[in-house]
């Protein structure tokens, strides 16, 4: 009988403690901190004309959504751009700058720019980490004559440094990888 | 007529022989009277000559050179009450011992009867007892229990190693740890049971849901880890074993003390600790996939005969590195990995876990009593509190570089009352349990909880009848009836809540918005009735047959229902779906048993599965971070059917052969397309010389390719060679076999303590290969061969 008693207490112990929990506080939201949303090319003409904008913005992350992609304008045959690359989070507020967290960690990191075979554009490193190895969030672009293809930015984590400028010798993984129908002209 | 015969015989052996015949045998098998175990260590001694023997692991013995006449025989075992049998030698003779093995332990009670010491009785149990799992000390649960026809295993890797029984797996597989269902997020696929299998004296394998005592929701299959039985008396005992492994360079110690007291009281301690570095493949370093186990136990009671309590706590603590080179960014990536012939990352090796890694401990605290009730059976009453802790890491970018990507803590609140009558021939099982469960997923991950916050309410009953009709013939049947109540707290992306259609089919649930986020709050109600039906029929000595019908359901887990975004450890988008109902599964089994010397039994079975949900892929989704291959979570119709086979035979003096095979064949009902993950065709072969202390075993284990698989292949284009590259992630790897030596000899240290010394040398032949139902089998070989060294020291 004396048992009885205890395991009627374990039992009103559970139920109490159950009882207890109910508390309906809602959870908190998470908005990813990795996540990059919005990456922008900028190209400068070296010696004036109108600058190109390629954004690439995708707001939903991993949701259904495809990302959003604009194009400013065509580049000029047989000019030399200044470029650049920014990485964004727009989904926290304020917007996080990942192109920071880049460049502070450049020897993890390197940015390629694939134009396809058709694309007469050649691309340079303007920055490097500190063992002398490309970064590429600066970078000059050199047109060709005028033709039309993809052009591919890839950002990639910890890939193999040096490596000889392609994404199969690079390996490391995928952070960003956006294509853009880009026209010379 | 054989009397006849017999006696024939003794007539001319005198005649031939003027004085007595000393050259006859006996033989036989020494087992425990409830389950029929073979009780090995047991002390034969033949009063007169005086000989003693001991059994070995199988609990069979041998006197030799006895004389004809009539013997007296006296059979000790060190946990069961002595028993002298009367046994008249005419010729080589074999003879079976029983003995009432852990006469006043605490979980045999013999009052129970038999209809419950065995977990079911009309469906087939498999087990592994304690000198099979010693063997295993320094694997996990999942390696041990491959042992066993008609169970495989899924794998991340070789330290997560999930059981799959007759092809079913995760949430569909009841895990019972010393009586408590264990709750420890068993639902991923990564996610490998949390249980020290030193902590186990005795694992079961039931292949259906027919223990209704345990749970109703087993489609898969129960499994069940059972502590060691302490007896009444002033003891003082305990094992350690030591094992080093070349592969993983690294070993586990696992030490036991248990303390009994003649007045019933008792305690257990147990440490284990385990840690290996990386892996090898015979061709390279398997980079980042060591691991650090540490685990404890602590058991105290009282087991008076009436009555009975014990207090149990235990912690499970496990390290695990995830292989480097599995990490990956999208579709373009996994191209890369699957046409490179190695992993893309080989480091030097390394005991440092690194990301991509799992952190899980697990914590159980257990009470739990019983009381026998005069004249009507037994009272059982336990309570258990689990905590499950899982961190999952991943590589970052700078400020969250340490940070965890999966960090869950699951808290589980459990009561069990159940109550056996035993009215012969009848015997009855009937109770209710209560399990309140509350998920919490830490939001300072920084990333979207793969797993949301809920509380889950469970009320069960069941009740379990068994009827002996004579001797031959038992009848079981059990009801029992869940209520599962799930209150989630869950963000959906507003881009998948209105592509699904949520939005207009549950407005209600909306709490908030919040940018692109809605927070939901579904309250989920699922109502489970289960049952079983069958028996068993004793054909003749030896000779069983057993039929079993269990009807299962299983309400879906919460990946199932909630999954909703990248997978970083599959590299993949996983959407689970919120309307899906309960999976209600009808098993038939059926076993044709021959024990004795030679041994076999046969066990085919059919698994018709409603509402089966399966996951597969879909499409591709286009990201900033490039192309990711979506699997979205469907149910559908399954059917299941397979065969499982064993049979174990003496070939010569000392040596016998044992054979497992098993085949399992899953596929949708309406479009005849094969299920995912099927274990493919499999068997082993071992040969095994066993004298006095020696033991040496080569066994063989071979695995078809599986042919049948559904195609997940996909199609992605790649900017670098402007091509369009397919990714072929569903064909089966090829058909591989290992060999294995084993080899052991036992003998005695000092009174009362053995020492035992083991080598075993896995994949002998160094076998480059992949295993289909081994998550990681894109990116690397599994590990080569494997020199291990086990001591073990009874005390």
């Amino acid at each position: 009988m004396k048992h009885i008693l205890k395991y009627t207490t374990v039992i009103a112990l559970f139920l109490g403690f159950a009882a207890c929990n109910n508390d309906d506080d809602t959870p908190q939201v998470v908005n990813e901190e990795e996540v990059i949303t919005t990456l922008t090319v900028t190209l400068v003409p070296q010696g004036g004309g109108n600058t190109i904008t390629l954004t690439s913005r995708d707001l939903d992350g991993e949701g259904p959504n495809d990302p959003v992609i604009s194009i400013s304008g065509d580049l000029t045959a047989n000019t030399t751009y200044t470029g650049a690359v920014t990485f964004l989070n727009e989904t926290e507020t304020p917007v996080e700058d990942i192109t920071e967290e880049v460049v502070e960690e450049a020897d993890e990191h390197q940015v390629f720019y694939v134009p396809s075979s058709a694309l007469n554009v050649v691309f340079t490193y303007g920055n490097f980490d500190s063992n002398n190895n490309p970064l590429g969030t600066v970078f000059n672009a050199e047109t060709g004559d005028a033709s039309s293809g993809t052009l591919t930015v890839v950002l990639r984590h910890e890939p193999q440094k040096p490596n000889n400028g392609t994404l199969a010798d690079a390996g490391g993984e995928t952070d960003i990888s956006v294509t853009f129908n880009v026209t010379i002209q | 007529m054989k009397n006849l015969f017999v006696a024939v015989f003794m007539f001319v052996n005198m005649a031939l022989s003027f004085s007595q015949q000393c050259n006859y045998t006996l033989s036989g098998k020494v087992i425990d009277i409830h389950d029929e175990t073979p009780l090995s260590g047991a002390t034969i001694v033949v009063a007169g000559p005086e000989i003693a023997v001991l059994s070995d692991l199988n609990g069979d013995f041998e006197v030799s050179n006895l004389c004809e006449g009539e013997f007296v025989i006296q059979v000790s075992h060190p946990e069961c009450s002595t028993e002298v049998f009367k046994v008249l030698i005419t010729e080589n003779t074999s003879k079976t011992f029983k003995l009432e093995h852990h006469l006043e332990s605490l979980n045999e009670v013999i009052i129970s009867g038999k209809g419950f010491t065995t977990k079911t009785e009309s469906l087939l149990e498999n087990s592994l007892n304690e000198e099979k799992l010693d063997n295993f000390s320094n694997n996990s649960l999942g390696d041990a229990l491959r042992e066993l026809s008609g169970v495989s295993s899924l794998n991340t890797g070789n330290a997560i190693v999930k059981p799959i029984i007759n092809g079913l797996h995760s949430s569909r597989i009841t895990l019972i740890n010393n009586g408590v269902r264990m709750q420890d997020q068993e639902w991923g696929a990564e996610h490998s049971p949390n249980i020290d299998i030193n902590s186990a004296t005795k694992i079961t394998v039931i292949k259906g849901a027919s223990a209704l005592q345990y749970t109703g929701d087993a489609i898969g299959g129960i499994i069940i880890s059972e502590p060691t039985r302490i007896p009444i008396k002033d003891t003082l005992y305990g094992k350690s074993i030591f094992s080093f492994s070349s592969n993983g360079r690294g070993g586990s110690n696992s030490t036991s003390v248990i303390k009994g007291f003649k007045s019933g009281w008792f305690a257990q301690f147990q440490g284990t600790i385990k840690r290996y570095g990386d892996f090898e493949a015979p061709n390279y370093i398997l980079s980042n996939t060591g691991n650090f186990e540490r685990d404890a136990l602590v058991r105290l009671g009282q087991n008076k005969i009436e009555w009975g309590w014990e207090a149990q706590y235990s912690i499970f603590k496990n390290e695990i590195g995830i292989l480097r080179a599995s990490h990956l960014g999208g579709a373009e990536d996994l191209v890369t990995a699957l046409n490179s012939e190695q992993p893309l990352v080989i480091e030097p090796f390394t005991y440092k876990i690194d990301r991509p890694s799992q952190e899980v401990t697990h914590q159980i605290a257990k009470f739990s009593g019983f009381k026998k009730l005069t004249g009507l059976g037994k009272l059982d009453v336990s309570y258990d509190f689990q905590h499950n802790q899982r961190f999952e890491y991943d590589i970052r970018r700078g400020d969250d570089q340490g940070k965890p990507s999966v960090d869950l803590r699951l808290a589980t609140h459990n009561v069990n009352i159940g109550l056996e009558i035993n009215q012969d021939p009848w015997d009855f099982k009937t109770g209710v349990v209560m399990n309140y469960q509350d998920n919490f997923a830490n939001p300072a991950t920084g990333v979207r909880r793969l797993i949301p916050d809920y509380k889950q309410l469970k009320i069960g009953g069941y009740t379990i009848a068994n009827w002996q009709a004579n001797e031959k013939i038992s009848i079981e049947g059990g009801l029992r009836f869940d209520y599962t109540n799930m209150d989630v707290f869950k963000f959906y992306r507003t881009s998948f809540w209105e592509l699904r259609g949520y939005d207009v089919l549950f407005p209600n649930i909306v709490v908030e918005e919040y940018g692109n986020q809605i927070l939901t709050n579904p309250d989920l109600n699922f109502n489970n009735v289960s049952a079983t039906i069958g028996a068993s029929y004793k054909v003749a000595k030896n000779w069983n047959v057993l039929g079993n019908f269990s009807l299962a359901s299983r309400a879906p887990n919460a990946s199932e229902l909630f999954s909703e975004g990248l997978h970083h450890s599959a590299s993949r988008i996983e959407l689970g779906d919120l309307r899906f109902k309960s999976e209600i599964s009808k098993k038939l089994a059926a076993t044709l048993q021959k024990k004795g010397k030679f041994n076999f039994t046969i066990n085919p079975f059919l698994n018709s599965i409603d509402n089966f949900i399966l996951i597969e892929p879909t499409g591709v989704e286009q990201t900033i971070r490039g192309n990711f291959q979506v699997w979205e979570y469907r149910q559908t119709e399954a059917t299941l059917v397979g065969l499982d086979f064993n049979f174990s035979t003496p070939l010569f003096k000392n040596v016998s052969f044992n054979n497992t095979f098993s085949w399992v064949k899953g596929y949708e009902r309406k479009s005849n397309k094969p299920l995912i993950n099927m274990p493919p065709i499999n068997f082993s072969n071992e040969l095994r010389f066993e004298k006095n202390k020696v033991s040496v075993s080569l066994k063989q284990d071979y695995f078809f390719r599986q042919n049948e698989f559904p195609n997940t292949n996909f199609e992605v284009f790649l900017a670098a060679s402007e091509t369009t590259a397919l990714i072929d992630v569903s064909t089966p790897p090829d058909a591989y076999q290992l060999w294995e030596l084993a080899a052991d000899y036992q003998f005695k240290l000092v009174k009362n303590s053995n020492l035992s010394i083991g080598l075993k040398v896995q994949n002998i032949f160094n076998t480059s290969y992949r295993n289909y139902l081994n998550r990681l089998r894109y990116y690397a070989d599994d590990i080569g061969r494997n020199i291990i060294i086990n001591t073990k020291i009874n005390f």
